[in-house]
C-alpha cells in the first residue's frame, strides 16, 4: 500500500485570487487518520496558511463539515483509508459563501435558526415551587432524535433548494423547530407554524431527502419537514372547514 | 466599563466567493436526478388521469364513440406511449411508497411503527386494489 495519499484541497485567498483553485498536498497515509488529521498535518508541516474550521475531532462540535469528493462530510469522521487510492478532493461546504479556503460564512444560517425560536416557549411559566416540568420517556422519545443536531450544516450543503433559494430556512432549522414543537413542555408551536408557513419556510422543501442521507447524527430533517407539512396542512384544512375551531 | 470604552472592532468585510449553481445541478448526483425524475413522472400520472377521463367521455358518447376510442388507443404509437408512461407512473408510485415513512409517523402501543412496515402497507394496499380491479374485470 502506498505510504502517501494526495489531497486536492480547494484554496481561496481573496487577496490573491478571484475564485477558488485546487492545490495538491501529498500527506502520509495512515490507517488511523481521518481527513481532518491530514488537513492538520498540512497546516502544521506543509502550509500554515491553509484555513479550515475544526474543534472536537469526535463528531460533536459540527465545525469540520466539508465537501469530500463532492459529498457533504464531517472530515473528522471520514478516514483516509475509505478513499484509497485518492486523490481526495476537499472543498468548502456547498451553497455557502466562501470566506477563505475551506471556511464558509454561516451568518445567514444563524439568523435563520433564530426565526424558528429554538427554545422552550411557555405561555406562562409555572412558579418554581411547583417543581420541574416532568416528561415521560415516551414524550422524550418523540423528539429526541431531532434534538441530536450539531449544526454541522451538512444538510444545507446537500439540499439543492438551499442553493436555488438562498432564503429557504433550511433542513436543520426546521428540524429544530419540530424538535421543540414535539416537546411536551413547549407551547410555542403556533408561533413557529406562522414563521414556517411563510414563503421561506417548509413549503419551499421539495423533499429531495438528501438532508437526512448526509446527517451524521440521524436527526432526519427530511422526516421532520414532511411531518411538519402534514401539521401545517391539517391546521389549514381545519381553519377552512371549522373556522371557529382553529386559531 | 461603558460600551464606548470597550475596544472598537473594525467590522470584517469578507470578500466572499459565491459558487454559482449550475442549471444542470440535478445531473450532479444520482439522488438529485432521481428526485427530478420523481417530479417529472407526475406527468405520467396526469396522462393516465386524462386517459380515464377520455375513456369516460367516449363511454358517455355511445357505442360508436367507444369503438372509435378503442381503435385510437390500440394504435401502436399509443401503446408505445402508454408503456412509456406506465414505466413513469411505476417509478413515481414506487419512489413515493418508499418515502411515505418519512411523512407518516404511526405510533402503536407507545412505539413507532417501523418504516419497513409502512412501506409494506403501501404495497399491500396497491396489491389489494389491483386484485379488486382484476376481480371486477374477470367477473364480467
Amino acid at each position: 500500500m502506498a505510504d502517501t495519499i494526495t489531497l486536492a484541497v480547494a484554496r481561496y485567498r481573496p487577496e490573491e485570487e478571484s475564485e477558488p483553485t485546487f492545490q495538491d498536498f501529498d500527506v502520509p497515509f495512515r490507517k488511523d487518520w481521518a481527513i481532518l488529521d491530514a488537513l492538520n498535518y498540512v497546516k502544521d508541516r506543509v502550509d500554515g496558511s491553509l484555513s479550515f474550521r475544526w474543534s472536537c475531532r469526535m463528531g460533536v462540535c459540527g465545525s469540520c463539515g466539508m465537501m469530500v469528493n463532492g459529498e457533504p462530510t464531517l472530515t473528522c469522521a471520514a478516514f483516509l483509508s475509505s478513499y484509497v487510492p485518492g486523490p481526495i478532493k476537499v472543498e468548502p461546504l456547498r451553497f455557502f459563501p466562501i470566506i477563505r479556503d475551506l471556511v464558509v460564512d454561516i451568518t445567514q444560517f444563524m439568523a435563520k435558526l433564530k426565526t424558528v425560536k429554538p427554545w422552550l416557549v411557555r405561555g406562562e411559566e409555572k412558579p418554581l415551587t411547583e417543581g420541574e416540568y416532568l416528561q415521560t420517556p415516551e414524550e422524550l422519545d418523540s423528539y429526541k432524535h431531532h434534538s441530536m443536531c450539531i449544526n454541522c450544516l451538512l444538510c444545507y450543503a446537500a439540499c439543492p433548494v438551499v442553493g436555488l433559494e438562498p432564503g429557504f430556512i433550511g433542513p436543520a432549522a426546521i428540524a429544530l423547530a419540530q424538535r421543540y414543537n414535539l416537546d411536551s413542555r413547549d407551547q410555542g408551536s403556533a408561533e413557529r407554524l406562522s414563521a414556517l408557513s411563510g414563503d421561506e419556510g417548509m413549503w419551499q422543501c421539495t423533499f429531495v431527502g438528501e438532508c437526512t442521507e448526509v446527517c451524521p447524527k440521524d436527526v432526519d430533517p427530511a422526516g421532520a419537514i414532511q411531518q411538519y407539512k402534514l401539521t401545517g396542512a391539517t391546521h389549514w384544512l381545519k381553519s377552512v372547514l371549522l373556522p371557529w375551531g382553529a386559531k | 466599563m461603558s460600551h464606548e470604552e470597550r475596544v472598537h472592532y473594525t467590522l470584517y468585510h469578507p470578500k466572499w466567493y459565491r459558487r454559482p449553481v449550475s442549471v444542470w445541478w440535478w445531473l450532479e448526483r444520482w439522488p438529485y436526478t432521481r428526485f427530478v425524475l420523481r417530479e417529472l413522472t407526475s406527468i405520467a400520472v396526469g396522462f393516465f388521469a386524462l386517459l380515464t377521463l377520455w375513456q369516460l367521455r367516449a363511454l358517455h358518447g355511445g357505442e360508436a364513440a367507444y369503438q372509435r376510442f378503442l381503435t385510437q388507443v390500440e394504435s401502436p404509437a399509443f401503446i408505445a406511449l402508454s408503456v412509456f408512461f406506465l414505466g413513469g407512473i411505476l417509478f413515481h408510485a414506487l419512489t413515493w411508497f418508499h418515502l411515505a415513512p418519512k411523512a407518516v409517523v404511526v405510533r402503536l402501543a407507545g412505539r413507532r411503527v417501523p418504516d419497513g412496515l409502512i412501506v409494506l402497507s403501501n404495497y399491500v394496499g396497491w396489491i389489494a386494489v389491483s386484485a379488486m380491479v382484476v376481480w371486477i374485470l374477470m367477473s364480467e
